[in-house]
């Protein structure tokens, strides 16, 4: 479990990703600007957290090769064909001399069959498609906000008031300072960037 | 390393240690920079540390030289690096005089917090990584590359005992540049950094004087109390405080001052003010 938090939600037509902006060392804040969300295709996101430099450098070879994939092939790979990629080079790792240490969520648009996807995977590459799900202490906090509120056709305003809920109960109950959150939308139209959220109200 | 290859060392280490037939696995580093000489075990098998035990059977505590105070931040004017002078063994102080900005070349900055042979060691194979990218590609290295080629060296040795926490910081052609790398394989650019024991104390002065806006003395004056303020506070931070200011056209070194003269010149100033 870890003090990072990812939160991903599907809805019909977008999935939302939010990842704390804070990257922290010991008792200390080193970066409060921090990308936990990487591009792996137009339209995919990866999520990561974990053992600090496993993520950077799994995330980072992961984009590169579905990148790789495109140069021969002249497509892309689906969002679900990219997470058996990622689970496969995951679960390979595992059982080596340095296995990766990185929990995902992977959120995407399939443009072929026009659906929504989100996945989870851990560091075990256990790999399951989800409608939502959030990673981390912070995490524990927002899924039964999610479980309670969740709806699959909640419009983008809805559900980034629903993000918001989650990010002001982490601020309200959640020991560690997460004030701000980066938030990415992925449809049809690619992937773009929501404005931050910063949570709200005075903790408990 | 060049000058290893002019004085021959290869011939020399092979004759007095009689390692004719083993000289490529002894000499790995000599030939290849990038290729340490590593534990016959597996990983997690080194983490543990259990194979560190001296001739008594008894273990054998790995002390680095962790106590330092570095920072680095960029503003208006280009990018501000402060460092303080100490290198301590645990309890022991081992120098008052180190260089801890590690010149690159004359557009690159390193610092060192953290195992002082792993960061000399590590920096200077960087130089040379450096240096070699100018004469293929007829243009100096970016910060962003230059930090990513340190990240990736030392992500290689991940586990293994590394100790390094380094803030790279340059002039490129996108402007200033600043990273920090850490032996964890962290790289993170960033307005400001402060590494070693004594960060606490520096963040506190530099995050409460820091604009972006600043000008060059103000911005100079601002690392130099800050590493002093946690020479100060820190025992394991002191000595020199040297200030460097990275511009368009290369690094510049400000000052090297005592950290006992700039205390009673603080002191002189608060009590006339």
């Amino acid at each position: 479990m870890t003090l990072q938090c990812l939160i991903g939600a599907k809805f019909n037509d977008f999935v939302l990703m939010a990842t704390d902006m804070s990257h922290l060392q010991s008792i200390m804040v080193q970066k409060g600007d921090d990308d936990k969300m990487y591009k792996m295709s137009s339209n995919l996101v990866m999520a990561v957290s974990g053992e600090p430099g496993d993520t950077t450098q799994f995330a980072e070879y992961i984009a590169k090769n579905i990148q790789l994939y495109k140069m021969r092939n002249g497509y892309e790979l689906a969002p679900s064909a990219a997470v058996h990629f990622t689970r496969h080079t995951l679960a390979t790792h595992l059982r080596s001399r340095e296995p990766y240490f990185v929990n995902l969520l992977m959120g995407g648009y399939d443009t072929n069959t026009n659906t929504t996807e989100l996945h989870y995977m851990d560091y075990l590459a256990a790999s399951v498609p989800v409608k939502y799900y959030a990673f981390g202490y912070g995490g524990m906090f927002t899924l039964s906000i999610m479980d309670k509120e969740y709806r699959p056709d909640l419009n983008q305003d809805q559900a980034y008031e629903l993000l918001k809920k989650c990010t002001s109960e982490i601020k309200r109950r959640f020991l560690v300072n997460l004030p701000k959150f980066r938030v990415r939308i992925i449809s049809k139209d690619g992937i773009k960037d929501l404005p931050h959220i910063v949570a709200e109200g005075e903790p408990a | 390393m060049a000058l290893q290859a002019l004085h021959g060392v290869d011939y020399h280490c092979k004759k007095a240690n009689g390692l004719e037939d083993d000289e490529n696995v002894y000499l790995g580093n000599m030939s290849n920079q990038c290729q340490l000489y590593m534990p016959p075990l597996s990983k997690a098998e080194s983490q543990v540390g259990e194979f560190l035990v001296d001739e008594c059977g008894r273990k054998i505590k790995l002390n680095f030289a962790h106590g330092t105070t570095t920072l680095g931040f960029k503003f208006n004017g280009g990018v501000v690096m402060a460092v303080d002078s100490r290198a301590t063994s645990g309890q022991y102080i081992g120098s008052n005089n180190v260089k801890k900005v590690i010149e690159i070349n004359p557009y690159l900055l390193g610092t060192m917090a953290g195992g002082a042979a792993d960061c000399t060691y590590w920096e200077r194979v960087l130089a040379k990584q450096c240096r070699l990218y100018e004469l293929r590609n007829r243009e100096r290295i970016s910060v962003a590359a230059a930090s990513k080629l340190l990240a990736n060296m030392v992500y290689q040795y991940k586990g293994y005992g590394l100790s390094m926490g380094v803030m790279i910081a340059g002039w490129d052609k996108k402007g200033p540049g600043l990273y920090y790398v850490d032996n964890d394989g962290n790289r993170m650019p960033g307005n400001s950094f402060s590494v070693g024991s004594g960060s606490i104390y520096a963040y506190g002065v530099l995050d409460s004087g820091y604009r972006w806006d600043l000008s060059d003395t103000e911005a100079q004056e601002l690392g130099r109390r800050a590493i002093y303020h946690a020479t100060f506070r820190d025992a394991y931070s002191g000595g020199v405080v040297r200030v460097y200011h990275i511009k368009k056209d290369g690094w510049v070194k400000i000052s090297e001052q005592d950290c006992k003269a700039l205390h009673y010149k603080y002191a002189e100033e608060t009590k006339t003010a």
